[in-house]
């Protein structure tokens, strides 16, 4: 029985992978409310509803994106964002399991950390923060790339929030 | 054999007409039941009411004008009044008519109520009388009210209508349900005689009815009514008349009853006619197919040996079938009436659904299996009746189009040398006609394991009867044909060895490829030049695409303007209940009462008020409804497609005023265009207009009706910019007409002094937005530089050194997502932004600093261009600052871009811009519009390219919709197709037109399933595929790098031709082979590598590779072929050979030159067609009479450098060339300039650069290009 470092990193990984799941989460819901789109023409020809869609398109986008630097043009609201949290703590677990020197979940977190700084440095090359651009997101090949990506990140964080549970109970017990 | 299989029913038309005559007589002696629906529903009404039957039969017509018009649309009648609840739309001409008329044929109707005497007496007098009259009144009532202002499509629909063609056609289209009403429009036209006395009774009545549903000229049909009035009034002392009634139309009104009782009608007669006379007939038919394959199959395995004897054994089968029909339709007249229904039916069915056993005629499409069966079975037979005797084995041999092993073999065995010879020659593909798994799909894979090794030609034949069944009766050998078809057949698919032919570029322009369906379709499909597939064979499942490593995409041209466009007015429009398809010409009909969904499948009822025909004023035929015969239509939408009232047309225009832009003078010049078309700017009494301009500033104009001249407002708060009077600064252009004229002549010359050098262009555009917002419309920006001032403002990018490097790439995406944002706000707000760039290139530029606004424009422009909202088209007039031209991307605008804009300095580019603006300003505008494509279950949209904002899966929102913006789709088979042998595509455009409508404009495309490889290579649209790769090429460029984007495209082509190799044998290695379809894609291919949008090198600038991407993104294929594959022509010997005659001229048609300094000659002149620019290259020695009678010269040297128009001279070859010229200008929607370039101008460049297939400093020649992708297939 020893709370090691290890230990403690175990714990806080257990509530920040809680945390992480329900992002993910969020981030299906949101890909689900982008694609379901009323298919009645009538409606949509109107241009109220236009707006409206557009509008509750660019929120969705703006919450799922990076920080923003400067509240753009027009808009009012600050803006959220859950794609930097999300890496950042993931990062942080990777940075915690390297100093604890726990090489093997290392090892397993090392891939999504890559693909998550692959994903971050290698955005659409138009400049500004688009992880997720509003006029490219409904795209059908994009939208569903982002909805695969959501629910094996999902399935990944499940895994792992029991892994690291079970990594946790083990170094507390053994010595 | 001939005789029996010709005879019954040559064609499907022959054969409806021969057997209603018999059902008729059938149903005469058995009483007035079997009357068709139609027939009764006049009947029914006269039995309604008896003394006022000249009423009902008007109330009868007026449906056809509610139909036509819509609901309260026209005024009601006097007459009609009864009816006018029911009928508010009545037609005047028709009571008039009916008056006037009346008095002719009621004489002749008075005649005593024998039958045969109203059948045959009726016809003669009413076209006599009534075609002065009604003749024109009908016409042209139904052209006014149905066209709401385009007389031309309705006529013309009638004109297709009356076609006799028709018929058949849409009898083949719906299978099952139509055959009955086929065969009785067949019937009536068939005999007069015979038909009053089947089951009319009522004969005046019936008359004009039954003469109505053949289809015939409206004209006719006016007349019929007239007829039928006074008819009816006789009629009305006819007890058989008043007999027939007891159907039972209780109710007075039309609607109602008359649909009710012709329910029934239709009920009874298809059910009896589908139910039990279609299943049983149906599945006799379908068994005796079913048992002649089986006979067959017994039979094939002694073919190859004993030809002979096969022959007679199978013979048999076709002679029973031949002799089926005659059988059946010489059945007497006892039958019952059910009977004749039923038999009437059955053979309806064969006729439209299969090809009449008896003769393989008729063309139509297999859509089911049976039919299929039976198709093959008829072209058996009729192969059977060709004279050669080994045919029939051979035909039967034809199930095998496997077999192409050994042509050798086959050549040997096969019968008929003749036949064999084809094949051999053809080693890769032997099909007979082009796809021969197409349709043969069922040819039994039991037959071909009877295997004869041999005549895969034959197959061709088979299927080559049963599509060109017209072939089979003529007289001509059976080997002669095949001949004649294996040569057309392998068109597409003959093997060509790119590396040794070196001619492959045809003489005269590529036509799209016309999509392997059978000819009704064909005729039914949309125009090419809207909508276009990249395989007209789609493949069945996405392996097979893989395969193929072709790319799977839709080319669009919307709103592209039509001479030709039927506009349909209906209070309901029809359309798939699940997936809110609009009714279209390949929807199959089960009966008349339901319609099956082409792209879901999903059973749809047939709304009451589509079984009423406008054109034809017929009743009960929902299939030969303009919609279904069109498969581009217009629906003036109702009300409940709009929730707010149809906004006005309303402009804005922003004007660069800051010092570069006064200094290149652009301002003098849109001024004065927009001067000259004010007038012409499409809309109505609503329009409004508005005007802002902006330096460091931003001004707005207050144009408010009543001042007595327009103020300027300046607002210089541009971080915080607001609308100084938010009422008065868009007006009506009709009430401030003044004003706004005032203003546009002294704007010129307001800023002539101005020493103000920065541009506020972000602020400029929040105003217009703000501005803009409560309406929508159109925003025009004006740009001469990169905005430098306020939000948005934009560095520029571009270091002239480094454009070699790959670096530039990365300028290609925005620098700053503002103007993205403002995009799609303005997107929200339905507002559009063209965004003008004029670039201008001062005179005072040091030489060391060549580019100096250029490179500060152009880095900004291109964050704009690829990111910023694409609602900008700025035609930019000044130097290099065309960056805006993103902007235009997303609100659906479009950019257009001067570079090197001077008024004096650059006339050409003037002109331009003022030839631009007059199209730009009085083109077709839509507003507020969504643009939804669905496409058949199975294949699913997944990208987008084009200007527009994706708001859903598959919607597009625009702002505006302008008749030059072209847009690409990709798709993916996400099922397999393999239960269906058509797909259709339909794209459903809704806007609002400048006259205030909501409209929407439906285009469908119908293409054919295939499940081998080589007929998927046999369909491809080598145009639409290349200009689906250059979309896709651009997206990569902007999202990886241009080198990508470039690799990408030379293994689209290796990739393909490496696919197609494997797949067509392993003959000859070491060659570059292609099909036919495909010998032109290395070709384009490589000429879009030397486009300015994705060469290398350091000759490019920023803004011309961004504005290049732009225009491959939103211009429609015609366009952009042009763009990528300039069209070569030699002038200086033009004839008349060939020559076509375009409105009183007469133009000639030089054949196409390869793009290669090859062809030049010093004796000769040439013109180059480049889309945007059009080059006449003089070469040194060319001949002074050339010189002299087209340029107005007296020799080479003296013409000058600068030559940008031809003079208008009294001869006859400056005449040829001139209207050569004015036709390549006439096709396009912009202006090109022409460039008059003598041999050793240093403008020559700009010629030479277009020929793509020499070499160049950094790019291969076309000959190099294709060593270098045999290598990469070797590789």
């Amino acid at each position: 029985m020893a709370f090691t470092f290890a230990a403690f990193c175990y714990m806080l990984t257990l509530v920040l992978c809680a945390s992480l799941i329900f992002f993910v989460i969020w981030h299906i819901i949101a890909f689900d409310e982008l694609r379901t789109d009323f298919k009645n023409p009538i409606d949509q020809g109107n241009p109220a509803r236009a707006r409206e869609r557009l509008k509750n398109i660019e929120r969705i986008c703006c919450l799922l994106r990076k920080v923003s630097g400067s509240p753009p043009w027009g808009s009012q609201d600050p803006r959220l964002s859950l794609v930097v949290p999300e890496y950042s703590i993931h990062g942080l677990f990777c940075l915690m399991f390297l100093c604890a020197a726990e090489w093997v979940t290392l090892g397993l977190n090392i891939p999504l950390l890559f693909y998550h700084l692959w994903r971050y440095f290698h955005r659409p090359a138009d400049g500004s923060e688009v992880m997720y651009d509003a006029v490219s997101i409904m795209n059908a090949d994009i939208l569903n790339y982002c909805q695969k990506e959501s629910w094996c990140k999902l399935a990944f964080y499940l895994l792992s929030f029991f892994y690291y549970l079970y990594s946790m109970v083990y170094t507390l017990v053994s010595f | 054999m001939s005789a029996p299989a010709g005879a019954p029913h040559p064609h499907a038309a022959a054969a409806s007409a021969r057997i209603p005559p018999r059902l008729g007589a059938a149903a005469a002696p058995a009483g007035p039941s079997p009357t068709p629906h139609y027939q009764n529903g006049p009947a029914q009404n006269q039995m309604q009411f008896p003394p006022g039957y000249g009423l009902q039969s008007q109330g009868y017509v007026v449906p056809s004008g509610l139909y036509s018009q819509g609901p309260g649309k026209s005024t009601p009648l006097p007459l009609e009044s009864q009816y006018g609840t029911d009928y508010h739309s009545g037609h005047y001409t028709v009571p008039t008519q009916n008056v006037t008329l009346a008095p002719g044929p009621s004489t002749v109707n008075m005649q005593p109520g024998s039958q045969q005497v109203y059948g045959r007496g009726p016809p003669a007098p009413h076209t006599v009388g009534s075609t002065p009259g009604s003749f024109p009144g009908g016409v042209a009532s139904s052209a006014s009210h149905l066209h709401t202002g385009r007389p031309q499509p309705y006529s013309s629909f009638g004109n297709h209508y009356n076609s006799p063609g028709i018929p058949s056609a849409s009898s083949s289209i719906a299978s099952q349900g139509f055959p009955l009403t086929s065969g009785h429009y067949a019937m009536s036209t068939a005999s007069g005689a015979v038909y009053p006395s089947v089951s009319y009774p009522s004969v005046p009545a019936g008359d004009p009815y039954g003469q109505v549903f053949t289809s015939q000229s409206t004209s006719v049909i006016t007349q019929f009514k007239d007829n039928s009035f006074p008819g009816q009034n006789t009629a009305v002392d006819h007890p058989p008349q008043q007999r027939l009634s007891p159907v039972g139309y209780s109710a007075s009104s039309w609607a109602a009853p008359g649909p009710q009782s012709t329910q029934d009608n239709l009920t009874q007669n298809h059910i009896g006619s589908l139910a039990t006379a279609g299943n049983t007939s149906n599945a006799g038919s379908s068994s005796c197919a079913e048992k002649q394959n089986i006979q067959l199959l017994k039979t094939s395995p002694a073919p190859p040996t004993v030809s002979s004897g096969s022959i007679s054994a199978r013979t048999q089968p076709p002679a029973d079938r031949a002799t089926e029909p005659v059988a059946s339709g010489t059945q007497p007249p006892e039958l019952l009436l059910q009977e004749g229904m039923q038999y009437g039916g059955y053979v309806n069915n064969q006729a439209s659904s299969a090809p009449t056993p008896s003769s393989s005629t008729s063309d139509d499409e297999e859509e089911e299996e049976e039919d299929e069966e039976a198709a093959i079975d008829s072209s058996s037979t009729t192969s059977s009746v060709s004279p050669v005797p080994n045919s029939f084995d051979v035909l039967e041999g034809g199930s095998y189009p496997g077999d192409t092993l050994d042509p050798l073999s086959s050549s040997t065995t096969s019968p008929a040398p003749a036949l064999s010879v084809p094949q051999a020659t053809k080693p890769a593909k032997p099909f007979g006609y082009g796809y021969p798994i197409l349709q043969p799909g069922y040819q039994n894979v039991g037959l071909s394991s009877g295997a004869q090794p041999s005549n895969p030609a034959y197959s061709g034949f088979q299927q080559f009867a049963q599509q060109y069944p017209g072939m089979n009766q003529l007289s001509s050998s059976l080997s002669g044909l095949s001949l004649q078809h294996s040569s057309q057949q392998p068109e597409s698919l003959r093997p060509i060895n790119l590396t040794q032919d070196r001619n492959i570029l045809p003489v005269t322009p590529v036509l799209a490829p016309v999509p392997n369906l059978n000819s009704d379709l064909k005729k039914l499909n949309c125009n090419p030049d809207s909508f276009r597939c990249t395989l007209t064979n789609i493949p069945q499942t996405q392996a097979l695409l893989n395969k193929a490593k072709l790319p799977l995409g839709l080319l669009l041209h919307p709103f592209r303007d039509l001479t030709q466009l039927p506009v349909i007015t209906s209070s309901t429009i029809v359309r798939c209940r699940s997936c809110r398809t609009y009714i279209n010409p390949f929807v199959s009909f089960i009966d008349q009462r339901r319609w099956k969904c082409n792209l879901c499948y999903r059973v749809n009822d047939v709304p009451e008020e589509f079984m009423y025909n406008p054109l034809t004023r017929s009743y009960g035929e929902p299939h030969k409804r303009p919609e279904v015969q069109n498969s581009t239509v217009e629906f003036i939408a109702s009300s409940d497609y709009m929730l707010r009232p149809p906004q006005p047309a309303v402009y804005l225009f922003v004007f660069d005023v800051s010092h570069n832009a006064v200094e290149a003078g652009y301002l003098t010049i849109v001024c004065q265009s927009l001067l000259e078309n004010l007038d012409k700017l499409p809309g109505d009494s609503r329009t409004r207009i508005g005007f802002i301009t902006f330096d460091s500033t931003v001004h707005f104009y207050n144009l408010q009706e009543g001042l007595s001249q327009p103020q300027m407002l300046i607002v210089s708060d541009i971080d915080d910019i607001f609308l100084p009077t938010p009422d008065s600064l868009l007006v009506n252009l009709h009430e401030s007409k003044e004003l706004i004229k005032d203003l546009l002549s002294a704007l010129p010359n307001m800023f002539t002094y101005t020493r103000e050098t920065h541009s506020a262009l972000g602020p400029a555009l929040q105003a217009a937005f703000k501005l803009m917002s409560p309406t929508g419309g159109r925003v025009s920006v004006f740009q001469t530089q990169l905005p430098s001032l306020g939000a948005g403002l934009l560095q520029s990018r571009e270091d002239p050194n480094q454009r070699s490097s790959t670096k530039v790439v990365q300028h290609l995406g925005p620098a700053t997502d503002f103007y993205k944002k403002l995009a799609l706000d303005c997107s929200g707000q339905q507002t559009a932004v063209d965004l003008l760039n004029a670039a201008v290139v001062c005179p005072g530029d040091s030489p060391g600093e060549p580019w100096p606004s250029l490179s500060l424009a152009a880095q900004p422009l291109l964050k704009q261009t690829t990111v910023l909202l694409a609602f900008l088209a700025v035609l930019a007039h000044m130097e290099l600052e065309d960056h805006e031209t993103c902007m235009s991307k997303y609100s659906a605008g479009c950019i257009y871009y001067y570079p090197s804009f001077h008024h004096t300095h650059n006339p050409s580019q003037a002109e331009k811009l003022q030839k631009d603006l007059k199209r730009y300003l009085t083109r077709k505008i839509g507003f507020e519009a969504v643009m939804r494509i669905r496409c058949t279950k199975g294949l699913s949209i997944h990208t987008f390219h084009g200007n527009f904002f994706v708001r859903s899966t598959d919607l597009l929102s625009l702002a505006n919709i302008n008749p030059d913006a072209g847009f690409a789709v990709q798709m993916s088979i996400e099922e397999n197709l393999t239960d269906t042998s058509l797909v259709c595509f339909q794209t459903a455009l809704l806007y609002t037109s400048s006259k205030g409508e909501r409209r929407i404009r439906v285009h469908t495309l119908c293409l054919p399933v295939v499940s081998s490889l080589a007929d998927v290579y046999a369909g491809v649209d080598v145009q639409a595929a290349i200009c689906l790769l250059a979309n896709m090429a651009v997206d990569r460029s902007i999202s990886s790098s241009l080198s990508d984007a470039r690799d990408a495209l030379v293994n689209a082509v290796v990739d393909s031709l490496s696919a197609y190799s494997q797949t067509s044998s392993t003959s000859q290695q070491s060659a570059l082979i292609a099909p036919t379809s495909l010998k032109l894609f290395p070709l384009y291919v490589l000429a879009l590598l030397k486009q300015k949008a994705f060469r290398t090198g350091t000759s490019t600038r920023l803004d011309d590779r961004v504005f290049a991407m732009c225009q491959m993104k939103c211009q429609p294929l015609v366009h952009l072929m042009k763009i990528i594959h300039p069209n070569l022509y030699r002038i200086d010997k033009l004839t008349d050979e060939g020559a076509i005659h375009v409105s009183d001229r007469i133009v000639p048609q030089p054949p196409l030159q390869k793009l290669s300094a090859e062809k030049l000659t010093r004796e000769g002149a040439f013109l180059m067609d480049a889309g945007s620019i059009i080059y006449i290259w003089i070469g040194k020695s060319c001949d002074n009479n050339f010189i002299k009678d087209v340029l107005g010269y007296p020799n080479y040297a003296s013409v000058p450098q600068k030559l940008t128009h031809l003079p208008e001279l009294d001869t006859l070859s400056s005449e040829r060339t001139r209207s050569f010229l004015s036709w390549l200008r006439d096709n396009r929607p912009l202006c090109p300039i022409l460039h008059v370039i003598k041999d050793e101008s240093p403008a020559k460049t700009d010629f030479f650069q277009h020929l793509v297939e020499d070499r160049t400093e950094a790019a291969f020649s076309y000959y190099e290009f294709l060593l270098h992708v045999q290598q990469q297939i070797c590789k």
